[in-house]
């Protein structure tokens, strides 16, 4: 039945362009490492002292320092939810006039967007060394920063989720009769307000995780005490702040992702 | 009741979707449009109502050139006016009573509707409404819970709670199974005749047409190629008529058949 097998000849395949991309990159990594500064040697030779500081901070944390940490933690908590809370409320009417299917002035919509561009690319960090320059050290600095970086965040998110609504529901409105405020009662609100809420449980989530360094620019809550410490060489306190902002930290996490799940 | 003359529409992106129409439907008809996907059925039910704007020619709907009507004038005018989609369009994360509620909100003062505080004679339409339809028992369910033929009676009640002069209904049955479709047809024929609400329904089914209409328009390629009373239409002839507005022979899946 079957005659010789006929041997297929196909052409080389071409790695130029391959090779010479794995060469850029390599470049560019070994490039970026010698003009940083990057010293392998000098990670090995410290790995021992890094060892034992490590081991200072997690092995014997000062648990009795516990009380002394639990009002700055409080207070980056507070912080956050502060921040947040006004971040959305701020978000919310911005989110409406920076979709570009509600007003259909381009005018309006895309001045905002180049705002809330802004306001996402500045570090939280940055934000508030600025506004401690201005209010002073203390955490209302902390807190104005988390609101125009949450404004930010949550407006951009939302008004993306405004322009994927079904327009058929906006439709049956202005069919009725409806004018701009109703349309964005009956017909935009109930298709975002899942989403909406959705996104501030995020922000906040961000926002813990933030508000705990704010304090290294004297923005206020945990951070200003661990910065302090760490000034002053007190590992085993240090350790201790590590350990249980991670632990609210993660506690926070779970609880806001959880009701994330249920929302949308 | 509705009147257009010499109504053209052009999109923007240069679809001429309707070219110099000229149509008068008297109160209380129920007129059938059909006609092909794309040959401009929508596009004259919205014209009806301005959801979309004429380029050239009047409509008149009462007395009222709709063309140029804005704002508040345009809102007087389409809250008088009925209509139904498709795909429903009621919003499926508010309750039936707030969707039916929705058909009030030209009818009230904006800071009332925004706060959702409809007057008790408002609810009294609403209720009513809904008993029309035979779904009152929903009243406090989401509207997501309910099936698609549900969903349409939901909206037609929004719709009856507008206490319209027109009622537009936009392939009404054409995301429905055949027997929630006769259902739907049912109420919307029903409703015609009690209240004399001149209807407008764009089909897809023939003979949903001969069934319910009083009178059935043809439109292809955006002109209107058929138009006669229902008296004048000799049934066994009807789907060979058609074929002049498909320009090809009518379709099986053109045809609901006898599901009853």
């Amino acid at each position: 039945m079957s005659g010789p097998v006929e041997r297929i000849v196909v052409p080389k395949p071409n790695h130029l362009r391959r090779n010479l991309i794995i060469l850029g990159v390599t470049a560019l990594i070994v490039g970026s490492a010698w003009f940083a500064g990057f010293d392998l040697g000098r990670i090995l030779l410290n790995l021992r002292k890094g060892g034992r500081l490590l081991g200072r901070m997690f092995l014997r944390p000062d648990w009795a320092y516990t009380p002394r940490i639990v009002d700055p933690l409080l207070e980056t908590v507070k912080m956050s939810i502060v921040g947040t809370f006004w971040g959305a409320i701020l978000a919310f009417p911005t989110a409406v006039f920076a979709a570009n299917n509600f007003i259909k002035n381009p005018w309006i919509a895309q001045p905002l967007r180049v705002i809330l561009n802004i306001t996402r690319s500045i570090p939280a960090m940055v934000m508030a060394s600025v506004f401690v320059a201005v209010f002073g050290i203390g955490a209302f600095s902390g807190v104005m920063a988390l609101v125009i970086f949450t404004f930010g965040l949550i407006s951009k998110l939302t008004f993306e989720s405004i322009e994927a609504i079904d327009q058929g529901q906006v439709e049956a409105l202005q069919a009725v009769g409806a004018n701009k405020p109703n349309i964005l009662r009956y017909a935009i609100v109930p298709q975002i307000l899942p989403q909406f809420l959705s996104y501030t449980l995020y922000g906040f989530e961000i926002n813990v995780r933030a508000a705990a360094v704010l304090g290294y620019v004297g923005a206020g809550g945990i951070g200003q005490i661990f910065e302090q410490n760490l000034a002053w060489r007190n590992f085993d306190r240090v350790g201790l702040i590590i350990i249980i902002s991670f632990f609210v930290v993660l506690v926070i996490d779970l609880a806001s992702s959880a009701m994330r799940r249920k929302l949308v | 009741m509705i009147q257009f003359t010499n109504v053209s529409k052009t999109y923007p992106n240069g679809v001429q979707a309707l070219k110099g129409v000229n149509l008068t439907i008297e109160k209380g008809e129920f007129v059938a449009i059909l006609g092909l996907s794309g040959a401009g059925k929508s596009t004259l039910l919205r014209l009806i109502n301005q959801l979309i704007d004429t380029t050239e020619g009047e409509v008149v709907v009462n007395g009222v050139v709709v063309n140029k009507a804005a704002g508040k004038t345009l809102r007087n005018i389409r809250r008088q006016i009925g209509m139904i989609f498709q795909g429903f369009n009621i919003v499926k994360r508010m309750s039936v009573l707030a969707n039916v509620l929705s058909g009030r909100v030209a009818y009230n003062p904006t800071w009332r509707t925004v706060l959702g505080l409809f007057p008790e004679e408002d609810k009294q339409i609403a209720y009513r409404a809904l008993k029309r339809v035979d779904i009152l028992e929903k009243v406090h369910t989401r509207a997501s819970e309910l099936s698609g033929g549900q969903q349409q009676r939901v909206a037609i009640a929004r719709a009856l709670a507008q206490e319209p002069l027109v009622m537009l209904a936009d392939e009404p049955v054409a995301s429905l199974d055949p027997v929630t479709t006769i259902q739907v047809m049912d109420y919307l024929k029903k409703i015609n005749r009690e209240d004399g609400i001149t209807t407008v329904a764009n089909l897809h089914h023939v003979d949903l047409a001969l069934k319910y209409a009083t009178r059935v328009v043809g439109i292809r390629a955006g002109t209107i190629v058929y138009d006669k009373p229902m008296k004048d239409i000799d049934t066994g002839n009807f789907l060979h008529e058609m074929e002049q507005v498909y320009g090809r022979r009518i379709h099986a899946d053109e045809v609901l058949g006898d599901e009853e």
